[in-house]
């Protein structure tokens, strides 16, 4: 065997803590080590070069590289040993840096851990076998599970390029925050009129199916090939029939409460979001409806045109195929009535959130457009905002920037000038104005200057009613005072908090999430909208809080990789798989038992004799069933048990 | 084989376990999943989160992959502690994996006193790949209570 050894100084991220040479060094003795040497940088063009040369050179038959995380670039490695003719799979990555550099600050220290680690990596390398990947069939149709602006913009790209897409959507309309916002910011460009066609769009393109009023009940299978179960919400209303007249709407003498409205007035329980709802269908709250809580009533089945109102509609599964799995189930409002005493824990009328306001001020909204003080109707005289609620607030669980609340804020103040008048006075409390977007700054200074909103540096600490006014007290910290305003209106700048749900579906999906519930891109900056599960993808707020034009670019950013993935028509499999010794084998099944992918399967090697049998396409390497297996007849390729106890050894060993 | 110093971790004496506890420092073993662990350890790196030096870690697809032989085959050979992580429960990439490997090592945890093996020695427990934070916590927090045992002394095993 002829192993060969790089040590990487990653500029100084490595060598500036670990004495590169002294390890390039002392692994010349190690046993099979026949070349070593370190590198500035690996993984760069001269790096790799170096690596092919020695593999040709010195008859490498072994490469192990002693640098970042295996989830940098051991892809980036075994592509190179590729190309200098060795089989991918007998490279083995030494993580110095993640694991080692950049968690010690002692030289001495970090070098001989570093020798540990490399040590270990040629242990297992000792232990590596040649590879070779399977191929298998590609279903070309996407699934995006959500169908916000993120979902809409990815949906129309895959379709457009000619793929077959089907769009999830939970609630019974598709266009998720966005159909609520009023105007967008900093172009005050009405939100619906950029939505509203795009959403159009969806329900009519040839490759795109919309379910909306469906949820994700199931996901099994891997790239290339998922299948999912969707879950058709019973509306109890026929959407065959149903064409959207509202009469049942009108008719319902029932109230409930109006989420696409954030509860500013209750809505009824048969219900359609709002006029241009895509599909306009209508659909039962049933905890809200007389039939289904007092057994009377029947009101929309009589007078529906179309004969549309079915009570007696069930759940129904749905089964799909799908080659990959765009999500974008975007984000909720943080719930400060939680967490927020000091402002009134949402008792008091006249204080409100963001989405709320941006509702009171959308022509379709309850109110048509009037901005009114909801304790008494008036028009307010004085608005207060006040920025960072849920957002960069420890003390509520909520340290990061939503990113979009300064600007929805200062398109707000703007617009309550322009629809309130100009002689209404603006407050906006703020921690810092972060507007970082095209022509946002620009947009902040007008609303500033030209509209007269005056912006109040620091926080509030309290809100309470006084003569039919909120007060809001606060500090100046620019003026080092304290200030108190009494006003007609508060509006919190609400932050972003993960969409209800969030940790399920990416449970259903194997996904990773964050504490806050927001999904794990599969790198922060070289794969921002892959995730670590092959073929599952990520669009919009679902993944981080994000303005509408982050989203949209990244909802067409993650369409083209789909798009990328599914121009294959085979897909290569991962070769670290399991095999089974059939000599062995008992027939126990205990490894079909425990498979999580069914990809183990009984054979009949000789008439009568089964034996265990690993599919190769279906086997995601997991390994879970050679743990189980009693008789240790199944190997993991890349993982196997001898490798494994090869690196404790090796460490252990004086 | 035996419970022997090792060169270079004699060398690394000022990350060592202190006082009379033994003249070594303490070398600990980590069994880690691909997806959660050992990329929350990445994470603790990549936000420089300074961790004790004694831990050497083995990545293993999924804490279902490990056979609870691997902790005692390191007990066998001399380490001081093992660490076991994985995804937290429902968070597992493939499903269920973790589900196995908690019944077992849950078991082990049980057991291993019977080996002349203190249950602090060993440690199972999940850590998700944004949980760089918790990463340094569980490997400071492990190895100042194996540093307090020390080093072993004979084998166990």
């Amino acid at each position: 065997m002829r192993i060969g050894v790089f040590v990487c100084h990653c500029g100084t991220n490595i060598a500036g803590t670990v004495d590169v040479a002294d390890v390039a060094q002392r692994a010349l003795g190690l046993k099979d080590v026949v070349h070593s040497e370190h590198i500035m940088y690996t993984c760069s063009e001269p790096g790799q070069a170096a690596i092919q040369k020695a593999i040709q050179d010195k008859k490498l038959d072994r490469v192990v590289v002693a640098a970042c995380s295996p989830h940098m670039h051991e892809v980036t490695f075994r592509r190179c040993c590729d190309k200098g003719g060795l089989n991918p799979y007998l490279f083995e990555m030494a993580n110095v840096r993640e694991h080692c550099s950049w968690i010690h600050t002692e030289i001495p220290i970090a070098t001989d851990k570093a020798w540990d680690i490399v040590k270990m990596a040629v242990a297992k390398a000792r232990q590596l076998e040649p590879l070779y990947s399977n191929e298998v069939e590609v279903n070309k149709d996407v699934l995006v599970v959500g169908g916000g602006v993120a979902g809409i913009q990815a949906a129309l790209d895959l379709a457009d390029a000619g793929l077959k897409v089907t769009i999830v959507e939970r609630e019974t309309t598709i266009g998720g925050v966005m159909a609520k916002l009023d105007k967008t910011f900093p172009t005050i460009d009405c939100s619906a009129c950029i939505l509203t066609p795009r959403m159009v769009d969806c329900a009519q393109h040839e490759n795109i199916e919309l379910m909306a009023y469906c949820e994700v009940d199931k996901v099994s299978g891997y790239v290339g090939n998922f299948t999912v179960d969707i879950r058709k919400k019973a509306s109890m209303v026929d959407w065959t029939k149903c064409v959207g007249c509202e009469i049942c709407v009108q008719k319902c003498p029932a109230k409930a409460p109006d989420s696409f409205n954030v509860r500013l007035e209750p809505t009824k329980a048969i219900y359609i979001p709002f006029p241009q709802a895509v599909p306009k269908r209508a659909a039962i709250q049933v905890e809200h409806c007389r039939w289904f809580t007092q057994g009377k009533c029947r009101v929309c089945e009589k007078v529906c045109p179309a004969d549309a109102i079915d009570y007696e509609q069930k759940d129904e599964i749905v089964q799909k195929r799908f080659g990959a799995i765009v999500v974008a189930t975007g984000f909720d409002v943080f719930p400060w009535e939680e967490r927020y005493h000091e402002y009134g824990s949402g008792k008091i009328k006249d204080v409100i959130s963001g989405l709320q306001y941006e509702r009171m001020l959308n022509a379709s909204g309850p109110s048509g457009g009037h901005v009114r003080r909801l304790s008494n109707g008036e028009d307010p005289k004085t608005v207060v905002f006040i920025q960072c609620v849920g957002s960069r607030d420890e003390s509520v669980g909520r340290p990061y920037c939503s990113s979009v609340c300064c600007m929805y804020t200062a398109k707000q103040a703007l617009l309550t000038k322009d629809h309130v008048g100009m002689d209404t006075d603006v407050y906006v409390f703020y921690i810092d104005i972060r507007a970082t977007g095209k022509g946002y700054e620009e947009f902040v200074k007008r609303v500033q200057t030209e509209f007269g909103v005056k912006y109040v540096r620091g926080r509030v600490s309290k809100l309470y009613e006084e003569n039919g006014k909120v007060m809001v007290r606060g500090s100046d910290t620019l003026l080092g005072e304290q200030v108190e305003i009494a006003a007609d209106l508060v509006v919190l700048a609400t932050g972003i908090t993960s969409s209800p749900g969030a940790k399920e579906l990416a449970q259903k999906l194997n996904i990773s999430y964050d504490e806050f519930g927001f999904f794990k891109e599969g790198h922060p900056k070289l794969r921002p909208v892959e995730t670590n599960t092959a073929g599952v993808f990520l669009a919009g707020a679902c993944q981080a809080p994000k303005d509408i034009p982050a989203t949209v670019a990244q909802a067409s950013g993650t369409a083209s990789k789909v798009i990328g993935l599914l121009a294959k028509d085979k897909l290569k499999t991962s070769p670290m798989i399991a095999i089974v010794g059939q000599k062995d084998c008992v027939s126990c099944w205990k490894c079909i038992e425990v498979c999580p992918f069914s990809a183990v399967e009984k054979q009949e090697v000789r008439p009568g004799d089964f034996r265990s049998h690993v599919i190769e396409t279906v086997c995601q390497g997991c390994g879970v069933c050679v743990a189980t297996c009693p008789v240790n007849c199944i190997s993991l390729k890349g993982f196997s048990t001898d490798a494994i106890l090869d690196q404790i050894e090796e460490v252990l060993q004086s | 084989m035996a419970e022997t110093t090792t060169t270079q971790a004699s060398g690394a004496a000022s990350g060592a376990a202190p006082g009379a506890a033994g003249d070594r420092p303490v070398k600990i073993i980590g069994i880690v999943c691909n997806w959660c662990s050992y990329a929350g350890a990445d994470t603790a790196g990549v936000v420089r989160f300074k961790q004790p030096p004694n831990l050497r870690l083995v990545r293993v697809p999924c804490t279902g992959r490990i056979d609870p032989l691997f902790a005692l085959k390191a007990f066998e050979k001399g380490a001081d502690g093992v660490l076991i992580s994985g995804c937290h429960p429902g968070d597992c990439h493939y499903s269920e994996g973790n589900y196995y490997a908690r019944r077992k090592f849950e078991l082990l945890e049980r057991m291993i006193h019977h080996l002349g093996i203190p249950k602090e020695r060993f440690k199972w427990t999940w850590v998700s790949a944004s949980e760089g934070q918790r990463w340094q916590k569980v490997v400071t927090e492990f190895v100042a209570g194996v540093e307090k045992l020390g080093p072993r002394e004979g084998r166990a095993l």
